[in-house]
């Protein structure tokens, strides 16, 4: 239960971390937060021959809002995230699914980028991403910057489009279009734990409140981030009887597959997934409803 | 191989604190084993438990998931730092005491310091904050309803002594 022995690198700046990738990117592997990797490291179930410490970095500890969205350096913390009044105010989902990353402590230390590139299909940040189909900037040395969609950089389980000479700089999260009501919500066994079952929702209204646009986002729910339009469901539907907002969650549950693990069976999740999505929704759509 | 040695100089509970450590070395480890400051305990070693909590520039972070080296030129508060300058209990020690918050004391460690600093955050919280508050610690004694009043019983003293200095 100790790491096994690293050669340790300490970059003061991002231009150094990347010749530093340059050089070992093979071997090397970037630490951020570490709140995944050095449990990995911990249980000796990986052993890169080299660190590249981000952690002086910090120039990428910024949460900055503009009018088109939300850029998160790789340094932010989770916690910096959910602070962020700005942050909330332009897209209240992102401080809704990050009070879902395991405990406080962990997200004081864990970055939301470090997130992003660990993939895990149970993090919440990499869903939230997909579901605002947002971007992530990479840089190396080799091609200097080069911007992947949420859609494109989750590649598999634990799996990013984040090459081994690349250093994730800043996610970038667009500000939903329009009148745009969100929630986030997951089950889990244990207060803080990964979720059996996480949806995240966005609802659009028009002018008179009429529900025009609604998808949905799952984690643990398959090996990346499932992004589901449900709109045929709910737009211009009844919606004070809750009958589509039911349909909804029936569709989401239908194109979903889960699998069984020693958590949860595959019908468990596809039941949460309904009952989670029809909730959601309803909350997101009564955030913006007149 | 020899491993590399780092240099590394960090301020342990207001005391300037140095050692050459290899990189692998864990804060938690850095502080029991190099330090033989053995109050922060070791659990699970890999973030559950909660038991190894610290503060690192005054936030509560998880000891044995952060290397020492990470750290060099940082501040960190242990248990041992969380009592009054002259040594007496601090609130959230006094607290424990009072409210039977421990059995065993291997996870209390843990739940001193995130409570310290929880308390700096949010000094009057309801019962219900403070069940979330110690969310990510664990404690085998089946001890929670003790550790929550005790958690409301340190907001109190911490103002008391606020208060009357």
């Amino acid at each position: 239960m100790k790491p096994p022995p690293v050669v340790y690198h300490g970059p003061d700046t991002v231009a150094e971390a990347v010749r530093l990738l340059a050089e070992h990117g093979a071997e090397a592997k970037v630490l951020a937060g570490g709140q995944s990797l050095v449990p990995m490291l911990n249980m000796r179930l990986t052993a890169p021959a080299r660190l590249v410490d981000v952690n002086r970095l910090d120039e990428l500890a910024y949460v900055r809002t503009d009018l088109h969205g939300v850029r998160v350096g790789a340094l932010a913390r989770h916690a910096d995230v959910e602070r962020a009044t700005h942050a909330f105010e332009a897209i209240p989902l992102l401080r809704q699914a990050v009070r879902t990353v395991a405990h406080p402590t962990i997200r004081n230390r864990g970055t939301t980028v470090g997130s992003l590139v660990h993939a895990d299909p149970c993090g919440e940040m990499p869903a939230v991403l997909a579901l605002l189909d947002g971007e992530v900037t990479l840089r190396s040395e080799r091609d200097g910057e080069r911007i992947v969609a949420a859609r494109d950089f989750f590649v598999g389980p634990m799996e990013s489009a984040c090459r081994e000479d690349e250093i994730a700089v800043e996610a970038y999260f667009p500000r939903p279009r329009g009148r745009t009501g969100s929630d986030w919500r997951e089950v889990s066994r244990r207060n803080g734990d990964y979720a059996l079952c996480g949806v995240g929702t966005l609802v659009r209204v028009d002018e008179v409140g009429a529900v025009v646009g609604a998808t949905a986002v799952y984690i643990a729910m398959g090996p990346v981030p499932q992004v589901v339009d449900v709109t045929e469901a709910v737009a211009g539907a009844d919606i004070a009887s809750g009958v589509a907002w039911a349909a909804a969650g029936q569709i989401a549950a239908d194109r979903l597959e889960p699998e069984d693990d020693i958590h949860a069976g595959a019908d468990y999740r596809r039941h949460l997934a309904r009952v989670l999505t029809a909730r959601s929704l309803q909350a997101a759509y009564e955030a913006v409803a007149p | 191989m020899s491993e590399q040695r780092h240099q590394v100089t960090v301020t342990v509970n207001g005391v300037t604190r140095r050692a050459e450590v290899p990189a692998r070395r864990l804060l938690a480890d850095f502080l029991r084993m190099d330090l033989r400051l053995t109050g922060t305990h070791l659990g699970c070693e890999h973030g559950v438990c909660g038991a190894c909590t610290v503060l690192l520039d005054g936030v509560p972070v998880r000891s044995c998931l952060i290397f020492a080296v990470s750290v060099d030129g940082h501040a960190v508060t242990t248990v041992e730092g969380c009592c009054e300058p002259a040594g007496e209990l601090g609130p959230v020690q006094q607290a424990f005491h009072e409210c039977h918050g421990l059995q065993c004391g291997f996870c209390t460690p843990g739940f001193i310091t995130t409570i310290t600093a929880y308390l700096e955050e949010n000094p009057k919280p309801t019962e219900e904050e403070a069940r979330e508050a110690i969310g990510g610690n664990l404690c085998r004694c089946t001890g929670y309803q003790n550790i929550v009043a005790a958690v409301l019983r340190a907001a109190e003293l911490k103002r008391e002594r606020e208060a009357t200095p």
